[in-house]
């Protein structure tokens, strides 16, 4: 017996749209995904606009670190060396 | 051992006490750990002594890291540790709730008005393929997505930046954060879904 599920709605897709980036569906809900998409201008944007916002998220660059808390950080540093030997 | 893993060249050097290892490992990895403790603390103050701690917690340990980790993700353990620790105690001030409360349980990801009552889109999304690149990557846009992250509950907080903004692995986040994987996801989700609307509010709307 095949059970058929109705067509994904973009209201659902929106939803499971991580799982499907993070490849987590089933065979099965990923062709159902996949099926929506391909007759979807809107989720088409949506599944992209996801994508975009994790590839802007990894080109953050990274703050320096404040002069005080560097010159705390070598100090103990050097007091681990000598210790440590 | 193997050469041509950056993190085993560097702890030979760190343990070998090679100042410049050091250096090369605060420069990289202070900033992530101060916000990560800050998700776990009442105030940047308080997560930039709990970050100092780490520190002490890693040079400390080095001896006894045996590689089965990155030696960022086993860094990142030693400031987690420490900042769950210390938000536990400073909950008697803070109320707890107010840390680890998401408050958005089971909101939908997108604006329901934006749908039609059968579910499709009534209002929906444009593609950004027209956007430039330059401003995509501008410092504005930096901006945007900063303060989004800024607003989020602290477990969100914590997931999309040890995900997306740091690059950690699905499976070494919920290692490191004691998360089941579809909490993980679930966290990841809401999170993503939040930034993708406060681009889309400041990109330019819906077609």
């Amino acid at each position: 017996m095949i059970l058929t599920r109705p067509p994904l709605k973009c209201r659902e897709l929106v939803e499971i749209v991580t799982d499907y980036l993070e490849g987590d569906l089933s065979r099965r809900d990923r062709r159902r995904f996949e099926r929506h998409i391909a007759g979807c201008e809107g989720c088409t944007s949506y599944v992209e606009q996801m994508r975009l916002t994790k590839r802007l998220l990894g080109r953050i660059p990274e703050d320096s670190i404040p002069a005080e808390a560097r010159e705390a950080l070598l100090d103990a540093f050097r007091d681990w060396r000598s210790e440590t030997g | 051992m193997d050469r041509g893993n950056p993190d085993l060249e560097l702890l030979d050097r760190l343990r070998g006490g090679d100042e410049s290892a050091f250096v090369e490992l605060v420069e990289r990895y202070h900033s992530p750990m101060v916000r990560l403790a800050r998700t776990f603390v009442p105030s940047e103050a308080v997560a930039e002594e709990v970050t100092q701690e780490a520190w002490l917690g890693v040079l400390n340990g080095i001896g006894r890291f045996e590689g089965r980790s990155s030696l960022k993700t086993w860094i990142f353990r030693i400031l987690v540790n420490r900042a769950r620790t210390r938000g536990v105690r400073e909950s008697r001030t803070v109320p707890f709730s107010s840390l680890e409360r998401e408050g958005d349980e089971g909101r939908p990801s997108v604006d329901p008005g934006r749908f039609q009552d059968e579910g499709l889109w009534a209002a929906p999304p444009r593609a950004w393929e027209d956007q430039p690149e330059e401003r995509l990557l501008s410092a504005e846009t930096r901006a945007v997505i900063r303060e989004a992250i800024d607003a989020l509950p602290a477990s969100q907080r914590r997931v999309i930046d040890l995900r997306d903004v740091e690059g950690l692995s699905a499976e070494e986040v919920v290692e490191l954060l004691d998360l089941t994987q579809v909490n993980q996801r679930v966290l990841l989700h809401r999170a993503r879904s939040k930034v993708r609307q406060a681009l889309e509010d400041y990109l330019g709307g819906t077609s």
